[in-house]
């Protein structure tokens, strides 16, 4: 077990590192002037010849890479072109935010997608069965900035106002002192990963329910409630807590255009700005955070999928 | 989609011809008696007509200035109104399907076209070719599709042939993982053995013997590409990393006429239902087909 651990953790360490590498080749290692790229077509060759001193661009490929790793490694992030802010002090807000709304999401969606798909196994093939299963599918589909402009259309204009169709937070306020404008984007999130968790959980209860245990419970004479909640789920939940954790994941990824449609000041918002701006170290620093969420999470799932099925985790030993 | 693993399964390479063509014909009639295939290749249809034949249809040049700003839905005879400069909507949307499905599709074969190769190299070649191919994957598969095709962007500015290659390399990958995981157990067979027995070339054995193995798989991961590709696609003109105004584009016009929803909404509603449409569409196909492929070789 601990040895398919270290191995696990050893391949995701190795993993960040080619990350980092293709963050850097990506956006710093470009043909031409990166100091122009970066600080834009009018700076000043004062300006360009300073950036070209602080990111080392003079030198090798090799050593610049170096430099930013090392500086990333202590913390230093550089500073944005586009605010002339420190990249840390930019996006630490904005981090928060973002993971405040990810949290939130997640605690609603798996406990509701899980019900959902008990439900559906429940009521296995009939009429209310089909339309939530076709409508899952279907939504599993659709965009997850589709979903949110939908919801607008739905909720937050003439139709019915209920809600505000800008997250607005006052500045150096954080999102969870202004509740109501984490409503949408959570929201669109949930409905973006409810399909995936409520589906696999739906096969998996549909499987336990077939089994000999769960018959032996209903003919002791339980009733049905008992037989769901304390026989089959505990049973069927493991496959739904897997593709849970792979959804947290895909978050990750996923609160760049929900944000972006409600401008959530997040770190989605902020990566799509800076690409608009062409601000590279916080597009840099944004990529590496999402990207090593990312693998984090996963290596997370990994782990789980291993730590709760019995076969594997003699295997892994 | 694990379970497509299996489905390579069902058509086996040793199988003449005629066979392997009832096969498909059966593989057909089994998607298509599930009421989700149906639903999907109807919506599909649909969408992909309005896509391609709406521009003839469209009372008005996309660009054209054929109205006042923002007005209603059927004043000055504009079925929809007009946007937010005074062009027709509806014919911005009759011409602006186009571009999301050209790309979305580009995209999809680039992809899945790429995904193939590495996943029947990585399948028949094993060993240390596997291993440095598929941990490449793992690097470009760190990255969710989204953050991938914005570092680029972010490098090389907005430009459409970058997004549709972006997005279909961080398709690839995806797509390599499961065709190398339905053609490793191929590579066990004995038909395989027997080629590489005989001294048939490898090329002839990846793509004469792996391949026509793993077609079922290798659909369901079109329609599946398919159905991401138009929301990434979708998504990144919606941004403004790809297609820029004026050109007429669903993603595009979403991104228009947001601001003014309140008072002009058909410029919103419209795009937003054909891509909520077509990605839906694509999906319960995909999905009833993959359902039928697994359902064959359970010999159910």
């Amino acid at each position: 077990m601990s040895k398919f651990l270290v191995r696990r953790i050893l391949l995701g360490l190795l993993t960040l590192f080619l990350v980092s590498v293709v963050v850097f080749a990506a956006t710093q290692a470009l043909p031409g002037n990166a100091a122009i790229a970066i600080l834009g077509r009018n700076a000043t060759p004062a300006r360009v010849a300073a950036l070209t001193r602080q990111l080392h661009l003079n030198e090798s490929a090799l050593s610049q890479y170096t430099h930013w790793l090392g500086n990333i490694l202590h913390g230093n992030l550089g500073i944005s072109a586009a605010t002339q802010q420190a990249v840390t002090k930019y996006i630490g807000g904005r981090l928060a935010n973002s993971a405040f709304l990810v949290l939130v999401s997640a605690l609603v969606a798996v406990p509701l997608s899980i019900a959902l798909g008990v439900f559906m196994a429940v009521r296995r093939d009939k009429p209310t069965d089909h339309v939530l299963s076709v409508g899952t599918l279907g939504l599993a589909a659709v965009p997850e900035f589709v979903i949110g402009i939908a919801l607008i259309l739905l909720l937050a204009t003439n139709a019915s106002h209920v809600l505000p169709a800008v997250s607005l937070i006052p500045p150096g306020e954080h999102a969870w002192n202004v509740p109501k404008v984490v409503i949408l984007p959570a929201a669109t999130l949930i409905l973006a990963v409810t399909p995936y968790i409520s589906r696999i959980m739906r096969a998996s209860m549909v499987e336990v329910l077939e089994s000999d245990y769960v018959t032996m419970a209903r003919l002791k004479g339980l009733p049905n409630r008992t037989v769901i909640w304390r026989h089959a789920v505990p049973n069927a939940i493991v496959p739904a807590i897997q593709v849970s954790a792979l959804q947290l994941a895909w978050m990750a990824g996923g609160v760049v255009m929900v944000e972006f449609v409600f401008s959530y000041p997040g770190i989605g918002t902020a990566l799509i700005d800076a690409v608009g701006n062409r601000d590279i170290p916080v597009v840099q620093a944004l990529a590496l955070i999402i990207a090593a969420v990312y693998v984090v999470v996963n290596l997370g799932a990994d782990v789980i999928t291993v730590l709760v099925t019995p076969r594997l985790r003699t295997a892994a030993r | 989609m694990s379970t497509s693993a299996v489905t390579s399964e069902a058509l086996a390479a040793t199988a003449p011809p005629e066979m392997r063509q009832r096969q498909w014909r059966v593989l057909a009639r089994a998607t298509m008696s599930q009421w989700r295939s149906r639903i999907g290749l109807v919506i599909v249809v649909v969408m992909v007509l309005i896509a391609i034949f709406g521009p003839l249809l469209a009372p008005h040049p996309p660009t054209a200035f054929v109205s006042a700003p923002n007005s209603p839905a059927g004043q000055n005879g504009l079925l929809f109104g007009s946007d937010g400069i005074g062009r027709d909507v509806w014919s911005r949307f009759l011409y602006g399907g186009r571009t999301v499905l050209g790309m979305a599709v580009a995209s999809t074969i680039i992809g899945v076209g790429l995904g193939l190769i590495i996943g029947l190299a990585a399948a028949y070649f094993k060993g240390w070719i596997d291993e440095v191919l598929m941990r490449i994957s793992d690097v470009f598969m760190a990255f969710p599709q989204i953050v991938l095709a914005l570092l680029l962007v972010a490098a090389f500015g907005p430009s459409v042939p970058l997004i549709i290659l972006i997005v279909g390399i961080s398709h690839a990958p995806r797509v390599a993982r499961v065709i190398r995981g339905a053609a490793v157990q191929i590579t066990e067979r004995d038909f395989v053995k027997a080629a590489e027995a005989v001294g048939e070339p490898r090329r002839r054995i990846i793509f004469g013997e792996l391949l026509p193995n793993v077609t079922s798989p290798l659909l369901v991961e079109c329609g599946l590409r398919l159905t991401f590709s138009i929301g990434l696609i979708a998504g990144l003109n919606f941004i403004g990393a790809g297609l820029q105004p004026p050109i007429a584009d669903w993603g595009v016009m979403i991104s228009e006429n947001r601001l003014a929803v309140t008072v002009q909404p058909w410029g919103v509603v419209l795009p937003v239902l054909a891509i909520a449409l077509l990605t839906i569409g694509t999906n319960l196909l995909t999905d009833g087909f993959a359902r039928a492929a697994i359902g064959l070789d359970r010999g159910e």
